[in-house]
């Protein structure tokens, strides 16, 4: 893998949050034309990681580069999109008002607006207001919503949580053709047969980067048969 | 910064309030219903009423879109739609303006339904004219909108967002001058009041309904655009792309 292809570049990323050091000096880069998977359990620091790399979180001390700038700066916010895990889209307007808002913010053209609905599945929904929506339909909502400008990243924090089995596959393959297609991919999840979906892994324990990897080299790392089994293999040795 | 942007948010923010109907209707039948009840209290001392009739017409708005404007703010904070903006190509004064185009369309309509029934059905009287009533009404609007968006900075609950009411604006309203005038209430009192933007806003008011421009008018006008500006300001610092 040559040099180009790291996108995000993290060098002792420090952050604090209130009394908690979350992440005590993190190193990690990512791949463009792969899914990157970031594992681990609630309050390993997976969201903090991520706000860094989008340029939202106060950070304390190390670099953290995207694209080749530094995170957060004003080109980037056309070229990063992010979804939280809370789905962030207004709840008294419908679907589609929420997508031709945030396109005019994008300036993104409006046949990506019907493309975006199409890619998440809420055709039927589309006229619908987000708060009479389940969560998961308010989830892809907020999904479509980051897909509207065609960002070069992608960095989604458990967008496919509470999903039908159906619907998460069909979304997962749409992040592969992305990946496919040259973008760069980062998925939050502590679901492990999502993580056997990523082409590399990163497992994240208390702030700390525990393993690196494709889940088949992990498993053969650890001589485990499963990734929940490798990841308490990795996360015992650590 | 961008039109495009910020006409769009003035759009998605009045799409909001029209999906309320209770607010909406809230907004509109609320202030002539209260201009309604001030004249029947205030029955038998109807000079009373004439004097702070027209004024009233203009200082609902201020305290209803400060109000609404707080909770939306508070709202785009707390559902995460807000740093998802900021993590976008969208200038801070895009977000700003957007808000003060929609309520500002918002405070002219309530103006005018507020106006006709208080011209047309309450006798209330003017002696300037009635588009001058409006435009001090549609201005207030606007600082009523910056200074609600700069304190829902400041409370992390609707619960705290809602009684910035009576801490914030119910003194203002008691210091203005509207209910006595300020040179007869003690001295701390009014010079307290010199520093309260309702205090010019109110002034303006009168003066337009006594039909009493003069240079203190225009004073109390700059006092209240140079207030919407320092607040719009303090406002746009409080909106951060970066939070901890």
């Amino acid at each position: 893998m040559t040099t180009i292809d790291a996108v995000i570049r993290i060098r002792e990323l420090k952050v604090q949050r209130g009394e908690k050091l979350v992440l005590p000096g993190v190193s990690l880069t990512v791949n463009r034309g792969v899914v990157t998977g970031l594992l681990g359990p609630s309050g390993s620091g997976k969201t903090t990681l991520m706000r860094s790399i989008v340029g939202v979180q106060i950070v304390q001390g190390g670099d953290v580069e995207v694209l080749g700038q530094p995170a957060g700066t004003a080109e980037l916010r056309r070229r990063v999109a992010y979804v939280t895990q809370a789905p962030s889209v207004y709840s008294d307007l419908t679907v589609r008002e929420n997508l031709a808002y945030f396109a005019s913010v994008l300036d993104a053209p409006s046949e990506r607006i019907d493309e975006t609905i199409a890619a998440v599945g809420l055709g039927p929904q589309q006229s619908l207001l987000n708060r009479n929506l389940s969560g998961g339909e308010r989830s892809r909502a907020s999904l479509a919503v980051a897909l509207l400008g065609e960002p070069d990243v992608l960095v989604l924090d458990e967008p496919t949580v509470g999903l039908d089995p159906v619907l998460r596959r069909d979304l997962w393959a749409q992040f592969k053709s992305l990946a496919a297609a040259g973008k760069t991919v980062l998925v939050s999840t502590h679901v492990m047969d999502e993580a056997e979906r990523c082409d590399e892994l990163v497992l994240l324990r208390e702030g700390q980067i525990v393993a690196t990897g494709s889940p088949d080299g992990l498993l053969d790392q650890t001589g485990t048969d499963d990734l929940e089994a490798a990841f308490l293999a990795l996360a015992e040795a650590s | 910064m961008s039109a495009r942007v910020t006409v769009a948010t003035a759009y998605r923010v009045a799409a909001q309030l029209r999906r309320d109907h209770r607010t909406l209707a809230l907004i509109l039948v609320v202030p002539p219903a209260l201009l309604t009840l001030f004249k029947y209290v205030f029955y038998y001392q109807p000079e009373t009423f004439d004097r702070i009739g027209a004024p009233l017409i203009g200082l609902f708005p201020l305290v209803m879109m400060f109000l609404i404007t707080s909770i939306a703010m508070l709202r785009e904070r707390t559902t995460g739609t807000l740093e998802r903006l900021m993590s976008m190509p969208l200038a801070k004064p895009d977000l700003l303006f957007g808000y003060g185009l929609a309520f500002a369309f918002v405070a002219a309509v309530q103006a005018g339904v507020t106006g006709a029934v208080a011209f047309g059905l309450l006798d209330v009287e003017t002696a300037g004219p009635i588009w001058g009533v409006v435009a001090l009404a549609i201005a207030n609007a606007v600082l009523g909108m910056a200074l609600g968006l700069f304190l829902s900075a400041f409370s992390t609950s609707e619960f705290q967002a809602v009684q910035f009411m009576p801490a914030f604006i119910l003194p203002q309203l008691l210091l203005a001058g509207l209910f006595i005038p300020r040179d007869q209430m003690p001295e701390l009192l009014e010079r307290i009041s010199d520093f309260l933007p309702f205090t010019y806003a109110y002034e303006a008011l009168a003066k337009v309904a006594a039909d009493d421009v003069d240079a203190r008018f225009w004073f109390d006008v700059a006092v209240v655009v140079g207030c919407i500006v320092l607040a719009l300001v303090l406002g746009a610092l409080t909106l951060r792309r970066r939070t901890p």
